[in-house]
């Protein structure tokens, strides 16, 4: 903690970030998205276990990108997620320096190169209990599924709160923006629910890093993210490619290779 | 002169029975898995006894998606309107929190602002409000900084009030609560004279909304509203939890034989909320949306409606993706 | 408690439409039950909500004069998803209008004062109501004078009107297009609005400006206006906002402590300048 707070106080002071983008108390026992702009500030910051929130959905946020440069501090989610982002062309490498802290080490990450080289040292993990959860969806049959989702989103409102936590869902003009044709129904009513949330993990698939956001977001306690756990892991399965493993776009869902298993591409 | 009951547990199970013998829906803050739910409670065992529902009750007068108006297109040029009655069921909602109460009154000023909203009018006439006054608070509550406190009898037509050796004192303020009474006499025993009540919980005040509400005239330009909503990710969480918050979109739905219009909640939070056609946006930065959001509730709620647009129930702050704590928010806005 | 539902419109029947400039259209409609026709009044200065069912609700201007009877008009341009079904309809076609919503150009106070309109391109519109109904109530009125621009000749709208207006002796009509949007025949103005308010140099005593135009054009012309002596008590100007309910419930339209469909949608420049400029 206290080598995150000195190595955030000389960026900022030197000018070498305009902006650490952290954790920092909240209310009770929670921790906050802070922005840090002044060196003497940097005491703010805080890492612990608290800190599970993806922050990396600030990069892409005007307000926050107008400061300058970035530094974000970041858990093993956000470096793949800053890999995600690098991929879709939507930061630089000069605009995003990451802090990540492992074990307890401070790691100061400057290239895309040395994002994935620490990625590719951190195991996948989805906590155990997700792990039993996607695992029960998987036995069950059709039509209990269906029940058990149609049971969860019958809370949903509509708030948007997945798709404004996920670093992924930083399109401007959202699907459910569209309104010629309104393809997916605004309100919240039991299709308007499932169909959004539907496309929304479609839209994940092959892009999610699975840092769980989505579903700590959701103020009325729907699991969204076993939906895009469930697709991400099924385009691992079946194209053997995975969202914010690589700063290079390999994205499974719009590209077709000569060995795709499909017949109708021959 | 307020009619005073004592209603023990056992009355309590009683009265919900009757209720359900005399059809009524019972609504109130059930706890299911982790959370507390508005949902139908059947005993008395499913009433969360503590704490408060993470979406408001409000959907009991006004639903988060609402048919207004149904339509056909009929052979050629015509199409058929038809009316719409809402889904009125006669409903109790059962153990709701004073500050749920009291939030009905700045529903009704919006919906009877000279144009009579028969959906919220019919649904709020078939509603009747028993409140439990709270003998615990959490950080995120503030009622004693809007004009009200945990055992406020603003809004309820029943306010009960825990004894110290169980049950209730029940004071029924309205003629809605008298009828209550009159379906389920056997649940309450006539009470003269004092009543071992548990004290109700200490808020202390955060703010003064008077002050608050002369500060804002002048902070308009205030680089605050950039500071407080950077980590505001622009969803709909506050406003939907929210009590008071009544803001609403109208959805056409229809097919090329028929189709309805849709009332559904909407907040001014979102970028969408004010676009125009033509793709200005009066309100394009999330720093002016969430200005809004404080200056609508508490400087032109007061000024249009005289009574604020907020009753410290702290929703908003606890279902908050990225903790923007209200309380927090207006005692800086105050200073 | 009454049960009259507040979101029900009037079904309207398109008895004309008008092109009246590329994606802008006019449409006449009368009520398709004539016994709601013939109760229904309204004032100038207020809109309404009108719909194109399965498609939703769009905000317009009525757009005709309360002093004709028996119709209503409006004119839109085609620009998202309401509007551009609107635009595919056809004579005869049904379609919803609900209101009249809104508050009123206030005609009992500008009794015997001279009237300066000033509008540029689609918002002319606003304006024609209350022209027209000036021009009804013509004896109330000294000196009435319209000024009107639009980018190109093609662009101007109610080109049928502003022949009549032009011919009128009892009004004066002064049209100009931006530099550039002049055609083959052009007898007007070549300028911008701002502008050639300013060469026209109408008098501020004893009159009142009715401004609407796009923002870059009010922005202009206010300055000029000001200088040619007007009060903001004296200039009015009527404004737009999203909006969905159009009865002051659903919150969109509101700007300051403002309700735009309420409090609006005419304002003076004394009451603009009180609100925030989130319009």
């Amino acid at each position: 903690m206290e080598e995150l707070r000195k190595k955030a106080s000389e960026l900022l002071a030197g000018g070498a970030v305009k902006v650490v983008i952290g954790y920092g108390k909240g209310t009770g026992e929670n921790r906050r998205p802070i922005f840090v702009r002044a060196a003497e500030r940097a005491g703010d910051l805080a890492v612990d276990a608290g800190c599970t929130q993806n922050l990396a959905t600030y990069l892409t946020k005007a307000e926050v990108r107008a400061m300058g440069r970035m530094a974000i501090v970041a858990i093993p989610s956000t470096l793949r997620s800053i890999l995600q982002l690098a991929a879709e062309r939507q930061i630089r490498e000069e605009q995003v320096l990451a802090l990540a802290v492992l074990d307890g080490q401070l790691r100061e990450l400057a290239t895309f190169a040395a994002v994935e080289e620490t990625v590719a040292t951190i195991p996948d993990a989805i906590s155990a209990a997700d792990r039993a959860m996607i695992d029960k969806l998987a036995t069950m049959s059709v039509s209990e599924r269906r029940n058990f989702w149609a049971d969860e989103l019958g809370r949903c409102v509509k708030c948007y709160a997945c798709r404004s936590s996920c670093p992924m869902c930083y399109c401007e003009r959202c699907t459910m923006d569209c309104n010629r044709p309104q393809w997916i129904p605004v309100a919240s009513h039991a299709i308007g629910n499932l169909e959004y949330h539907m496309v929304r993990a479609m839209h994940l698939a092959g892009r999610c890093v699975e840092c769980g956001t989505c579903g700590a977001a959701c103020p009325v306690g729907i699991p969204v993210h076993l939906l895009t756990f469930y697709a991400e892991e099924s385009v691992r399965r079946q194209f053997g490619q995975k969202g914010g493993g690589s700063a290079k776009l390999d994205y499974a869902m719009s590209t077709f290779k000569p060995d795709d298993k499909e017949e109708f591409i021959r | 002169m307020t009619d005073r009951y004592t209603l023990s547990e056992s009355g309590v199970a009683s009265l919900l029975d009757a209720l359900a013998k005399a059809g009524r829906r019972v609504l109130g803050p059930k706890k299911i898995a982790e959370r507390i739910e508005i949902a139908e409670i059947k005993t008395a065992a499913e009433l969360a006894k503590e704490g408060q529902s993470t979406v408001s009750a409000k959907g009991t007068v006004f639903p988060k998606v609402e048919r207004l108006l149904k339509y056909r297109f009929e052979g050629g040029k015509n199409v058929a309107l038809e009316d719409v009655e809402p889904n009125a069921r006669p409903t109790v909602l059962f153990g709701v929190r004073p500050c749920e109460a009291r939030a009905f009154h700045a529903l009704d000023v919006v919906f009877n602002w000279d144009y009579k909203d028969k959906f919220f009018n019919q649904r709020l006439a078939n509603t009747t409000v028993v409140a439990i006054t709270c003998t615990k608070a959490d950080e995120s509550c503030f009622c004693t900084s809007v004009g009200s406190r945990p055992d406020d009898p603003a809004g309820s037509d029943i306010l009960l009030s825990p004894l110290k050796s169980g049950g209730y004192v029940a004071e029924v303020l309205t003629d809605k609560g008298k009828a209550l009474v009159a379906l389920a006499k056997a649940a309450f025993q006539p009470l003269t004279g004092a009543a071992e009540v548990v004290p109700a919980a200490t808020v202390a005040p955060a703010f003064d909304a008077k002050l608050l509400e002369r500060k804002l005239a002048g902070k308009f330009d205030s680089p605050v509203w950039l500071e407080q909503s950077l980590r505001c990710l622009g969803c709909g969480a506050c406003a939907f939890v929210c009590p008071t918050c009544v803001c609403f979109d109208i959805q056409d739905e229809a097919d090329t034989r028929q189709g309805q219009r849709l009332r559904a909640w909407d907040s001014c939070g979102m970028r969408l909320f004010t676009l125009h056609a033509s793709g200005h946006n009066p309100r394009d930065k999330q720093s002016q949306r969430w200005r809004q959001r404080i200056y609508h509730k508490f400087a032109y709620y007061p000024d249009r409606f005289q009574t604020l647009g907020c009753v410290g129930c702290g929703k908003c702050s606890r279902a908050c993706p990225v903790d923007m704590n209200l309380k927090q928010h207006l005692v800086e806005a105050a200073q | 408690m009454s049960n009259d539902n507040i979101y029900k419109p009037y079904l309207m029947r398109i008895a004309d439409i008008t092109e009246e400039a590329p994606g802008v259209r006019t449409f006449k409609l009368e009520f398709a039950n004539p016994e709601e026709g013939a109760a229904f009044k309204f004032s100038t200065g207020q809109f309404g909500l009108y719909s194109a069912f399965g498609e939703g609700e769009s905000t317009f201007c009525i757009a005709s004069s309360p002093t004709r009877k028996g119709y209503i008009e409006c004119t839109f341009r085609e620009t998202g998803r309401v509007t551009s079904s609107l635009a595919d309809k056809d004579v005869g076609d049904i379609v919803g209008f609900r209101g009249p919503y809104g508050n009123v150009f206030p005609l009992e106070k500008w009794k015997g004062k001279s009237l300066i309109f000033i509008a540029g391109g689609i918002a002319l519109p606003p304006l024609r109501s209350v022209i027209w109904n000036c021009l009804d109530l013509r004896d109330w009125f000294k000196v009435i004078t319209v000024v009107y621009g639009a980018r190109s000749v093609p662009d101007l709208v109610y080109k049928h009107e502003l022949d009549e207006w032009g011919k009128r002796t009892d009004m004066k009509l002064v049209t100009t297009v931006d530099p550039g949007g002049e055609r083959p025949g052009w007898t007007g103005k070549v300028g911008f609005v701002p502008h050639i308010v300013e060469q026209l140099a109408p008098p501020a005593l004893n009159t009142v400006a009715i401004v609407c135009g796009p923002p870059i054009m009010i922005k202009l012309t206010l300055p000029v206006l000001a200088k040619l002596g007007f009060g903001k008590n004296e200039i009015y100007t009527t404004l737009e906002n999203r909006m969905k309910c159009g009865l002051g419930k659903c919150g969109r339209c509101n700007t300051g402590r403002s309700y735009v469909c309420k409090d609006g949608p005419v304002y003076t420049l004394a009451e603009l300048e009180k609100l925030p400029a989130e319009y």
